[in-house]
């Protein structure tokens, strides 16, 4: 075949391919589908999404995947200054500065990490929507007191709130969630707001309006569905961010009291004391925490690239 | 311009007023409230209750917010619990540290950050651009304070590169005079001390950086790859211009409003991230400070320092918001 059949047979094939997706992609596809088809084909968002399912396989059945119990300590009497036994036979990863199985704790310590993430970023998204709808739909001076409330917020550094807030509520892993997810209520809030706006004057909107629908009905029904999208995007990132706060709270001592659970934050600030005897100790809690934080940040952009209009099609 | 700087200032006096609100909220809500804050842990139950009368604790809320906030607006928040020093006074002594701190962060990210940005958008596509982007999510990912340990480990205690901890070597017995130790030993020309006090900052200043760095790198790349498909580039290119001037005069220039914002967004951020950094430096900043006091339950420190640093904080906003004004006209107009 010539050159030239070459080129042809390749500008059908894109045509061809163009064809299967024009009709439907502008043909009244939803966002969510279309999102859903752009994320199949991106290997960024495969890859957050394969390390995402992953650590939420291994936090759902860590028990069943741990192999030994992740609070006995079975190599204590092995345990020297200066010397804390590695990997061996029936212990893949070594023990831990009290001997107990270093991966198992890596396994179950999953399950406290998702539980942070998960809870502070659901709590902060719902108290940040509430007041991003608050102030979205109503507007007018519920809005302009909402939005310097959360002005005020956001003028204080996340970490310095966060700290302030655990100190106050007392130091368990109840008050680590809600002072992570007070650091995020003010970004889901002006979020919400923001894209509330854009969708309060458009098309579909004023058309509900003037067919006499009730606000209430406009509003959850119509105007904050096609909001959420940003919302979502942001939570996902917010995940990455929540584990790696706690993390940082238990470093700085604001963290779980209870030291035998295990949780990676504080299996990694613990071991900084090791550092020198067993870097391994710190360096793998570190991994778990940096590869699942990869994983939500991986998910979220792509998901932020699927959902934004401008890279459609 | 005037106007506009008057006017972002006038926008600042709710801000603080509302701080300075929740600040009071957060002490009236303290286990022992503020007598406690200010007397330690140990107080006993007369100490607090003459406290109390002391202070005004016994009045109605709004005449002892008042009277918090005047006391605020003259920067007196009590004395440290743990030194007996008043608050203002170690802060002043502290801050310079995490200044000089920041400062080097920010300029390493900078000077980092951007031509790695730049380089890697002109090839986009490349092994250079791949490597910039993972390592720039890779940056955001890790752990500050676990980076910090890992730079110590290595370069400190293994290799004995650099100074681990502090902020000047101990047999070193320099002058001071502003407390910035790096230019107090440029001051009275103490040149060994001021090169010991800029190595002690060049490992946690590292440390601090990356994560303005990612930001910096990643920024910059995506806006330079904005800009290159932008009419007026074309326009320069069709015109004839020299390679070299669009990249300067066009390209870099529109580029690096958006590089401007993220970098004094980032520099207020430095401020917290240094509580980490320092901790794991001993650096001896405000920082450090804040860290010490959580352990020592020492609320007037703790409010007092996180107050100022949010002061600080929004201040800095507001010479980014000022700047990126002077940077593009177009900001001044709304």
């Amino acid at each position: 075949m010539t050159a030239m059949g070459d080129l042809k047979r390749q500008r059908i094939d894109e045509l061809a391919a163009r064809a299967g997706q024009v009709p439907e992609g502008e043909g009244g596809v939803s966002l969510t589908r279309s999102a859903y088809r752009r994320l199949r084909r991106n290997p960024v968002a495969i890859t957050g999404a394969v390390i995402v399912v992953v650590f939420l396989l291994v936090a759902a059945f860590a028990p069943l995947l741990a192999p030994r119990d992740p609070y006995a300590q079975y190599l204590l009497g092995e345990i020297r200054p200066g010397f804390i036994p590695g990997g061996r036979e029936g212990f893949l990863l070594g023990a831990d500065e009290l001997g107990r199985d270093l991966l198992s704790r890596l396994i179950v310590g999953s399950r406290q990490s998702l539980l942070i993430g998960v809870v502070s970023t659901v709590l902060g998204v719902v108290v940040g929507m509430a007041l991003g709808v608050l102030a979205g739909a109503f507007g007018g001076w519920v809005d302009t007191v909402v939005m310097r409330f959360i002005d005020i917020l956001l003028s204080i550094p996340g970490l310095l709130m966060a700290i302030s807030i655990s100190v106050l509520l007392g130091q368990n892993q109840y008050s680590l969630m809600i002072a992570i997810a007070v650091t995020q209520v003010p970004i889901f809030a002006r979020l919400l707001r923001g894209s509330m706006l854009a969708q309060r004057d458009s098309d579909y909107a004023l058309a509900a309006r003037a067919l006499g629908i009730r606000r209430s009905r406009i509003v959850f029904g119509h105007v904050l569905p096609n909001s959420l999208s940003p919302v979502i995007v942001q939570a996902t990132l917010s995940l990455a961010t929540a584990i790696i706060e706690a993390a940082a709270l238990s470093f700085l001592g604001l963290g779980d009291p209870d030291l035998a659970r295990p949780e990676w934050g504080a299996m990694l600030s613990n071991a900084q004391d090791f550092l020198s005897v067993r870097p391994e100790l710190a360096v793998y809690p570190a991994l778990c925490i940096i590869v699942v934080a990869l994983g939500f940040t991986l998910l979220g952009e792509s998901l932020r690239e699927a959902l934004d209009p401008k890279f459609r099609r | 311009m005037l106007r506009f700087i008057v006017r972002r200032l006038l926008q600042l006096i709710p801000i603080l007023l509302g701080l300075s609100v929740l600040l009071f909220a957060w002490l009236r809500a303290l286990p022992g409230g503020p007598a406690q804050a200010a007397l330690g842990e140990r107080a006993t139950p007369e100490a607090i209750a003459r406290y109390n009368e002391l202070f005004g604790l016994d009045q109605p809320l709004i005449v002892q917010y008042l009277r918090f906030l005047g006391r605020a607006v003259q920067l007196d928040f009590g004395n440290s619990s743990r030194t007996g020093r008043p608050v203002t006074e170690e802060f002043l002594e502290r801050m310079p540290g995490t200044i000089e701190l920041t400062l080097f962060a920010m300029v390493f990210a900078i000077g980092v950050g951007i031509p790695l940005g730049y380089l890697a958008a002109r090839k986009h596509g490349s092994w250079l651009d791949s490597a910039s982007v993972i390592g720039s999510l890779l940056g955001v990912a890790t752990p500050v304070f676990f980076l910090a340990y890992l730079l110590r480990l290595l370069f400190a205690v293994e290799l004995g590169w650099l100074p681990g901890s502090g902020r000047q070597e101990v047999r070193i017995d320099a002058t001071r005079i502003t407390n910035f130790y790096v230019l107090d030993g440029v001051l009275t020309r103490e040149w060994d001390a001021a090169w010991d006090a800029f190595t002690h900052l060049v490992l946690p200043g590292i440390a601090l950086g990356t994560i303005p760095l990612a930001i910096i790198v990643r920024i910059t790349r995506a806006s330079v790859l904005d800009v290159v498909n932008e009419d007026y580039v074309r326009t320069a290119n069709a015109k004839g211009l020299a390679t070299a001037t669009v990249r300067r005069r066009h390209v870099v220039r529109n580029a690096l409003l958006p590089v401007s914002t993220t970098i004094g967004l980032q520099t207020g951020l430095l401020l917290s991230g240094a509580v980490l950094t320092e901790t794991v430096f001993a650096f001896g900043g405000v920082g450090s400070a804040i860290f010490e006091s959580i352990f020592a339950r020492d609320f007037a420190v703790l409010q007092g320092f996180i107050l100022m640093l949010a002061v600080v904080y929004v201040l800095v906003n507001l010479l980014v918001d000022i700047s990126y004004g002077l940077l593009d006209p177009r900001v001044r107009v709304r």
